[in-house]
């Protein structure tokens, strides 16, 4: 399971020691594909327009709505407009200049794997990209664009959301740095979604320029990895598929913050104070961000996954050969699977090179700490012990770790914990969360306290849950031989499986996978000494009491989450809730009972939680969404299955009927 | 002829001493040449090298004594039909001209041939062949021209009966030509050159021309749906045959008129055509043309053409390629040749000739001459040799061929090509592969692409086996983008 990774190389280190101008207006000659001389904007927007494809679906729409097709012309024509990107040296040259001076003041180091580099620089030679980043910040997307230039690689363009537009300076500036804009939703508009596919296919194709999107669709205000988005991925795999070209190359890219810089943002927008509108103004409020220490970014760019080899033995292209190619058509169903089995394959390959720092482990410490109910904190020896051992664990588990081998661990934990000081509190020797208001005490309703400590425990938990995806596929198993009585293996599968499904909107958990996912689970916990997995039976080994204790313990505030939600909707939720009044409802109800005391997890309060706990309950159809006329939106519940769900997940009953996978 | 090689046996490249490359002979126009640049195209594109030679094992003594059916051979006696059971007669019927047959050929491997050849002489003799062969239960192999690639005269080695070899090379007469319908009577064992040759005597001629018509005959190309390079003025063997008589062993099978076209079906002449090796002997009658020649080529900017077109720079004499590499602009190595030959009445020719070279100006072309068209011409008939010189020198290759919808030709053409060099980097090969491809055939609704692959080996335990795993994959990539198995190899054959 250990995989080998590559050396970081500190980008930072040479603009602390050259001129920031002279490296802004060096010469810049990237490799481009083939040795391919590179389009311009304008021939780039005639293409889109003379593409077999824009024109098929202009004369189909004429034919719809009775439009004259010059009319129709010309709407794409603006929309084109909207969204194409007029990438410009001299734009990129301000950026290199105004970005050194930016990252210096906020950043320790920016570190790249440089193989990752040469293997991309490579791999744009001879084989259009696909980049693929996860999103945490507003930065990734300069950074990547920053990273690239410092590296005399090709630029990409990106696909950004509408709301960047909104900036009015900034949007034009991105534009011209390479986004691309494409509108948050278009639903049934044909028209656009012509424009929007060919313009990237074209670019892609042709190999003008990698072409860069995120997969999540958005940042992540977790730091856990967002279920895959598949519109892009479907049309960037479409000209493979179709034989357009031999191959495309997608490189998932993983940039890790040791400090984001939205982190208290997140965690209110999390909790329902409404997500500030981008604009110009607000960017530059954020200049305050300026004068804190942001730690370090880590930036991995991962193996190049060929398209060709994915599809392998997976996809019959022939399919394709019985239609004219520019004929639009909806995916076939294996299509469709096979896009977001790969769309979670480099999800998972995201999550797996993210880079973890020390701090992430002693969040996930003190978080379980915390709800203990350990009101003094713990012990700062205690707390390295603690470290050095989940350190332990989570290097046999395949970590990404950064921990420094070199520094004794007692100056390891304390250097993280004074680096994140606005989290926690030491105090006589001992670590806590950071949860009592600041002095003097301003008077709080004990539903503002009860907010603000969520403000912090939210925080806190999107540094833990960087660390989840190393363990999820353990603490599901740990979680099923919990809520097992007996060792029967094969119960202990159809647990696993049934809390698997209950949280495939949770983690990223490639669906289909179940008897891998639990084999891994059974692999890594044999191998860490936890576990025997005999034929028929599953066995815990003395040793293995704390690794499963830990590993039930970091998945229980999803599961008490979740279990919640489903009491809400058998106890509170009202005939007429609509989805959008859930999430405002089910924290007031969170909050009532996190004030008397019955639920133990601030964490629950947060919004992601609860619409992945809706999301997961819609897909097994035990809620239903109304749709059309008066109703639409509303949710309705069906009380007997919810009711079961919330014992199932409480352990009160057994996993119900056998799941379709057996072992 | 060759035993285990390529054509007649006096014609063959080879490096001389000075180390030029020379075609040998006297048949061909390319015979007797020095070919200056072919050392220096080997060496760069396959990283062969002239130290590096195999030497071919000959070693006849290694088969196997035939296993003969007496019953069969007393009554064959009887009629009168002429036979062998001589191992040089045996071993030379015993494989076609797949990669994997030469090879083993020039390992001095020899695997299971045939136990006897006969030779028929006329349709009766077929027919009382069959019967035979049914009462005394022998396999039947018929062998015409001996070009199959799609090894169709391979022996199966675990057969226990006696094979024969039913050779057709004796029933190579045209039995008749009707002027009033423009059709003729031929022999199923007439060798194309043959039959265009007396057809030419009486003013006619068929005017189907694949690259193997000086060894391939009219029965094989029935029996493998074959194609030939002037196909877009004669049509396909399908389009030129109006009756056919097969020899079964449940019978014989013929229609019983000659008109042009018939609309009940399903036509009986489908399950013959293309059936491969299924048949024994095939009689027909071919449609005659007036004919006229005349040939001419150009030279087109595009890349398709990339491998094979620095063999025809090397006939440039040096002031054309000065004129066309400095006046014209052309990159030596990145022109693309076409060769064309216009055919057929005067100011159909002159009219043809005008509209190509309109495209050709439009697109940046000029027309190189007709001496180098004929120079291409010939050069589709020398190609095959080309594969004896590269196993000389540890280099195996083989061409294949699709038919796909025009929208997809370059698509396919770059894909196939990418997913050849791909696939011998994956199985070990050592040196860059030639992976070219040109377009052969041209229909209304698409072109016939044809591929070239051939690799260096060296370090390689087992070359055909890789050879034979990438053209897999190959053939799996043409499927995928939309090609079909085959535009017309079942092959030249038989």
């Amino acid at each position: 399971m250990l995989k080998k990774r590559d050396d970081f190389e500190d980008i930072l280190e040479e603009r602390r020691n050259t001129s920031d101008l002279r490296y802004a207006l060096r010469c810049y000659t990237p490799a481009l594909y083939k040795g391919l001389t590179p389009c311009t904007a304008s021939e780039l927007k005639t293409m889109v327009l003379q593409s077999d494809q824009l024109l098929y679906v202009i004369n189909q729409v004429s034919k719809e709505t009775g439009t004259a097709t010059d009319e129709i012309q010309s709407e794409a024509e603006a929309i084109l407009e909207e969204m194409a990107h007029r990438l410009q040296l001299s734009t990129i040259r301000f950026f290199a200049f105004t970005l050194s001076k930016i990252f210096k003041t906020l950043f320790r180091s920016i570190c790249v794997n440089e193989e990752g580099i040469q293997r991309l620089q490579q791999t744009i030679q001879e084989q259009p990209v696909v980049l693929l980043p996860s999103h945490r910040s507003y930065m990734d997307f300069l950074l990547m664009s920053y990273i690239l230039y410092t590296y005399d690689l090709a630029l990409p363009v990106i696909a950004a959301g509408m709301d960047f537009m909104g900036m009015k300076i900034v949007g034009e500036m991105l534009r011209m740095s390479g986004a691309f804009f494409i509108r948050r939703s278009f639903g049934g508009d044909k028209l656009y979604w012509t424009v929007f596919s060919e313009y990237v296919k074209i670019m892609l194709k042709n190999g003008f320029a990698p072409v860069e999107f995120f997969l999540e669709g958005t940042r992540s205000r977790t730091a856990k990895s967002l279920t895959p988005k598949l519109g892009l991925l479907n049309i960037v795999m479409d000209p493979f598929l179709k034989g357009e070209v031999f191959d495309i190359s997608l490189v998932p890219v993983s940039i890790s913050y040791e400090r984001i810089l939205e982190e208290a943002l997140y965690a209110r927008e999390l909790l329902g104070v409404p997500k500030p509108k981008e604009s110009t103004s607000g960017l530059f409020k954020a200049r305050k961000i300026l004068s804190e220490n942001y730690g370090s970014i880590h930036v991995y760019f991962g193996q190049p996954v060929s398209a060709r080899s994915l599809a392998e033995g997976r996809v019959d292209r022939s399919q394709f050969n019985l239609t004219p190619r520019h004929i639009p058509r909806k995916p076939s169903e294996g299509i469709q699977d096979f896009v977001n089995d790969s769309a979670f394959r480099l999800v998972r390959s995201q999550e797996e090179n993210m880079v973890l720092k020390p701090w992430v482990l002693l969040a996930a410490l003190l978080l379980q700490n915390q709800t203990a109910g350990n009101k003094l904190g713990v012990l700062v020896e205690d707390l390295t012990e603690q470290a050095v051992w989940l350190r332990d664990l989570s290097r046999q588990f395949g970590a990404f770790l950064h921990w420094p081998d070199h520094i004794p661990p007692s100056r390891v934990v304390s250097s993280s914990l004074s680096l994140h000081r606005s989290l926690v509190r030491v105090s006589e020797g001992r670590v806590q969360l950071n949860l009592e208001p600041g002095f003097p005490p301003p008077a709080m309703t004990p539903e503002e306290e009860l907010l603000s400590k969520a403000v912090v425990v939210l925080s806190c938990a999107s540094y833990r849950n960087q660390v989840l995806h190393v363990f999820i596929r353990a603490a599901l198993l740990a979680s099923a031989i919990h809520s097992v009585a007996g060792s029967r293996k094969q119960e202990i599968f159809n647990a696993f499986s049934f809390l698997r499904n209950m949280f495939s909107n949770e983690f990223i958990l490639r669906p289909g996978a179940e008897v891998q996912d639990f084999e891994e689970a059974c692999y890594l916990l044999v191998k860490s000494a936890v576990l025997q997995v005999h034929q028929q039976e599953v066995l815990v080994t003395d040793r293995g009491h704390r690794t499963l204790a830990f590993l039930t313990s970091i998945l229980d505030p999803f599961v008490q989450g979740y279990q919640m939600v489903c009491r809400f909707l058998c106890e509170e939720a009202t005939e007429s809730l609509t989805e959008k009044q859930f999430v405002p409802a089910v924290r007031k109800f969170f909050i009532k009972h996190l004030l008397t005391g019955e639920l133990k997890y601030v964490e629950v309060l947060s919004s992601d939680l609860q619409k992945n706990a809706l999301a997961a309950l819609l897909r097994l159809g035990a809620v239903q969404k109304l749709r059309g006329g008066a109703n639409e939106g509303t949710l309705k519940v069906n009380t007997v299955m919810v009711n079961s769900l919330e014992d199932t997940l409480g352990g009160k009953l057994p996993t119900q009927k056998p799941l379709a996978a057996r072992l | 002829m060759k035993w285990n090689g390529w054509g007649y046996s006096d014609s063959r490249f080879l490096f001389n001493k000075k180390g030029q490359a020379e075609f040998t002979g006297k048949r061909y126009r390319l015979s007797g040449m020095i070919i200056p640049g072919l050392k220096d195209w080997m060496e760069g594109t396959f990283g062969a090298n002239l130290q590096h030679k195999t030497q071919p094992v000959l070693n006849t003594s290694a088969v196997q004594p035939p296993m003969l059916n007496e019953a069969f051979v007393e009554e064959l006696k009887s009629t009168g039909i002429p036979f062998s059971h001589e191992a040089d007669d045996r071993v030379f019927r015993a494989h076609g001209h797949c990669l994997h047959e030469i090879f083993a050929l020039r390992d001095g491997k020899i695997g299971r041939v045939p136990d006897m050849v006969v030779w028929p002489n006329c349709h009766n003799d077929v027919v009382k062949i069959v019967e035979l062969a049914c009462k005394h239960n022998v396999c039947l192999i018929p062998y015409g021209g001996g070009t199959s690639v799609s090894s169709a005269l391979e022996c199966p080695p675990e057969e226990t009966r006696s094979i024969v070899s039913l050779d057709t090379s004796q029933m190579n007469r045209i039995l008749w030509i009707d002027e009033k319908n423009l059709t003729a009577h031929v022999e199923s064992g007439i060798v194309g050159q043959d039959l265009e040759r007396l057809l030419n005597e009486s003013g006619y001629c068929t005017g189907h021309e694949p690259d193997s018509m000086e060894f391939s005959s009219l029965g094989g190309w029935v029996a493998t749906r074959a194609s030939g390079m002037k196909k877009n003025i004669y049509g396909n063997i399908e389009d030129l045959v109006v009756h056919i008589k097969m020899v079964t062993p449940r019978g014989v099978i013929e229609k019983s008129c000659q008109g042009p076209r018939m609309s009940t079906g399903p036509d009986i002449h489908h399950f013959i055509l293309g059936s491969e090796g299924l048949l024994t002997a095939i009689i027909k009658i071919l449609y005659l043309r007036d004919h006229e020649k005349y040939s001419e080529s150009l030279i087109d900017m595009q890349k398709l053409y990339h491998g094979l077109s620095s063999i025809f720079t090397s006939f440039l004499d040096g002031l054309k390629k000065f004129y066309i590499t400095k006046f014209k602009g052309f990159d030596p190595n990145r022109l693309c040749v076409a060769t064309l030959l216009f055919e057929g009445a005067r100011e159909k020719v002159l009219q043809h000739e005008k509209q190509v070279y309109d495209i050709a100006a439009k697109f940046g072309g000029l027309a190189a001459g007709e001496d180098n068209g004929q120079r291409g011409y010939m050069l589709t008939f020398v190609i095959a040799y080309l594969r004896d010189l590269g196993m000389d020198y540890y280099v195996i290759g083989e061409s294949f061929e699709t038919s796909v919808p025009w929208d997809r030709v370059l698509d396919i053409c770059r894909n196939v090509k990418a997913r050849i060099i791909r696939e011998c980097k994956d199985k070990g090969v050592q040196f860059p592969p030639l992976s070219t491809c040109r377009v052969t055939q041209t229909y209304d609704a698409g072109a016939c692409v044809y591929f070239y692959f051939a690799f260096n080996y060296r370090g390689l335990s087992d070359p055909v086996h890789v050879y034979e795993q990438v053209e897999h994959a190959a053939r799996e990539e043409i499927l995928a983008n939309g090609g079909s198995l085959s535009h017309h190899h079942g092959g030249t054959t038989s």
